[in-house]
């Protein structure tokens, strides 16, 4: 049934943590391992070895540059399904295939009744659908369906692989419908958000902003007032200059 | 995006037989055209071929084609579900309407009824089609008010200058058939002149900065991608070719699809009899070749809003 549930009993979802994550593509890799064996198997890869690799992955990790300077960072930004409250791959789908279970706000797809139209990934802002060209079918992220109520694993193992494998700790699993759950009192704290809530998808999946640093609050300052170490910068040194000079007479 | 060939072939086919079917029912409830067998033989066998192969065509996209009964199921709220139960269902007011037609050369009673009904399934069918493209708010250069007239009219204008080849081909043309086709086709060409203008306008709301939610640092660039070669949603969804070449590619929709068959039709109107015949192929030559065209550039024009994860600013 792809109208949507008017409530749904928890929000299971994600918070990812943007300043902590170091995006080393292990949530991406160790949730590749467990999908292609679990719900969503295969998640093919299409000439994995050779010269076009391409395959379904349903987590992608990015790497932005935001701001300029000294004020400017680097920001790897892990992106998988969101599992919205409105999510319009839900209500497009013409077969019923796509659906959002009402116990948990999970969006799934069944694998035997899908047709392989992709309208879903059209109608998905965030890139979270992958259509499978081996099967045939659309797969997304099942927020490791069949780890977090799976009760042959250890109770510390029922988290999403991806969860899971994260080194740092920048991945947060939890019920966001729940105001006193930890993942609800992380997002109220570090201010998590939405991403394109102009859309009107209203995601379950929370965004930790990166912190602002010292340098950030400096920057913001006039000139004068900066920190004498990063005005340095700017300033080379007479032995810069000498390998400045040798770099550029070697490159002739 | 990323523009699948049965998809074209799929709304231009059905789009030109649903707009054939909607006239002869209209123009046959009318009385305008005679219910003759062997013109409402040629009449019907061509809509409902077009449209037939049209959404044959559709299922060929599809990864699980066997699988696509289910497709009726959704209609609550899936606008391609809508689309599968409307065009099934516009086969039964069609059909009988063809037999009464063909077999008994009537248009009345009973079968103006399903005159009626076809006419109006015809254009809550097209209707439907235009409004899966246009209810994705994914892609806003599809999610607006224009998208779906554009599909009905050209419907109607390709639709029309059929009729008015198939009228000459049986010798019962009459002026009003060309007037017909290039009022249809005039009115076409206003509407996608006034959506290409919506194209050039409007302002690209959705930012890499409010996707990635980063705005307070400044500018957000896009450093490196997830993977090193394209993936599903750059083969989808970020397909650029063709609206490379966009201002080219208007103009041959502008000439082929608008302009040459109007001319070609309002020759007919100086030039009836077989002679006609001519221009009257060639104008639909010309309007077919013109709209798979127009119907290629509507998907390359379109941005997807995911490729603001794939380094553009704006869209």
């Amino acid at each position: 049934m792809t109208t949507l549930p008017s409530a749904t009993g928890k929000k299971l979802g994600l918070v990812i943590d943007l300043d902590i994550c170091v995006g080393c593509h292990a949530c991406a890799v160790s949730c590749k391992e467990w999908n292609t064996g679990g719900y969503s198997a295969p998640l093919s890869d299409i000439d994995a070895y050779g010269s076009d690799p391409h395959g379904t992955w349903l987590n992608r990790i990015h790497g932005f540059e935001a701001g300029d300077g000294t004020g400017g960072r680097t920001v790897h930004f892990p992106r998988s399904c969101l599992h919205c409250e409105e999510p319009d791959c839900v209500t497009v789908c013409p077969t019923g295939a796509s659906y959002k279970r009402s116990e948990d706000g999970i969006v799934l797809v069944n694998p035997d009744t899908c047709i392989g139209c992709k309208l879903c990934s059209w109608a998905c802002p965030y890139g979270a659908r992958e259509y499978d060209q081996s099967h045939g079918v659309m797969k997304k992220c099942t927020l490791c369906v069949d780890r977090i109520y799976n009760d042959n694993l250890p109770e510390a193992d029922r988290v999403p692989a991806c969860v899971k494998a994260c080194p740092t700790g920048a991945r947060h699993f939890g019920d966001l419908g729940d105001p006193d759950s930890d993942v609800s009192k992380v997002v109220q704290e570090r201010e998590g958000y939405d991403l394109l809530p102009e859309l009107g998808y209203r995601p379950v999946n929370k965004y930790l902003p990166p912190r602002m640093r010292e340098v950030d609050r400096s920057h913001a300052k006039p000139a004068g007032e900066r920190p004498a170490q990063i005005d340095a910068v700017h300033a080379p040194t007479a032995v810069e200059k000498f390998f400045g000079w040798a770099d550029r007479v070697l490159s002739d | 995006m990323h523009p699948a060939y049965s998809v074209i072939f799929f709304t231009t086919s059905s789009g030109a037989g649903y707009g054939l079917l909607f006239l002869l029912a209209i123009l046959g409830a009318l009385g305008l055209l005679p219910a003759e067998r062997w013109f409402g033989l040629a009449g019907f066998a061509i809509a409902l071929g077009l449209i037939s192969g049209g959404l044959l065509s559709s299922t060929f996209h599809l990864g699980h084609p066997e699988r696509s009964w289910r497709a009726f199921s959704q209609w609550r709220s899936s606008w391609l579900s809508r689309e599968g139960v409307l065009a099934v269902f516009t086969y039964v007011p069609s059909g009988l309407l063809a037999i009464g037609w063909v077999y008994f050369e009537t248009t009345s009673s009973l079968w103006n009824l399903m005159a009626w009904l076809t006419a109006l399934s015809s254009v809550a069918t097209v209707y439907s089609t235009a409004m899966i493209y246009a209810s994705l708010k994914t892609i806003p250069q599809w999610h607006n008010g224009l998208v779906p007239p554009v599909f009905l009219i050209l419907a109607l204008a390709t639709g029309a200058v059929l009729l008015n080849f198939l009228m000459l081909a049986f010798g019962i043309w009459q002026a009003w058939a060309a007037v017909i086709a290039i009022a249809a086709l005039l009115a076409a060409l206003a509407l996608k002149l006034r959506y290409w203008a919506f194209l050039n306008t409007r302002s690209r709301e959705y930012t890499v900065e409010s996707a990635t939610g980063l705005k307070q640092f400044g500018k957000v660039r896009h450093l490196d991608p997830p993977h090193t070669a394209p993936n599903y949603l750059n083969k989808e969804m970020g397909y650029a070719i063709a609206r490379r070449h966009s201002e080219r590619l208007r103009r041959y929709v502008l000439t082929l699809c608008f302009i040459a068959p109007a001319l070609l039709l309002a020759l007919n109107l100086v030039l009836p009899g077989m002679f006609g015949l001519f221009p009257a192929g060639a104008a639909v030559i010309a309007s077919a070749t013109g709209v798979v065209i127009e119907r290629w550039l509507l998907f390359a024009d379109a941005e997807h809003v995911v490729n603001l994860y794939y380094g553009r600013e704006a869209i």
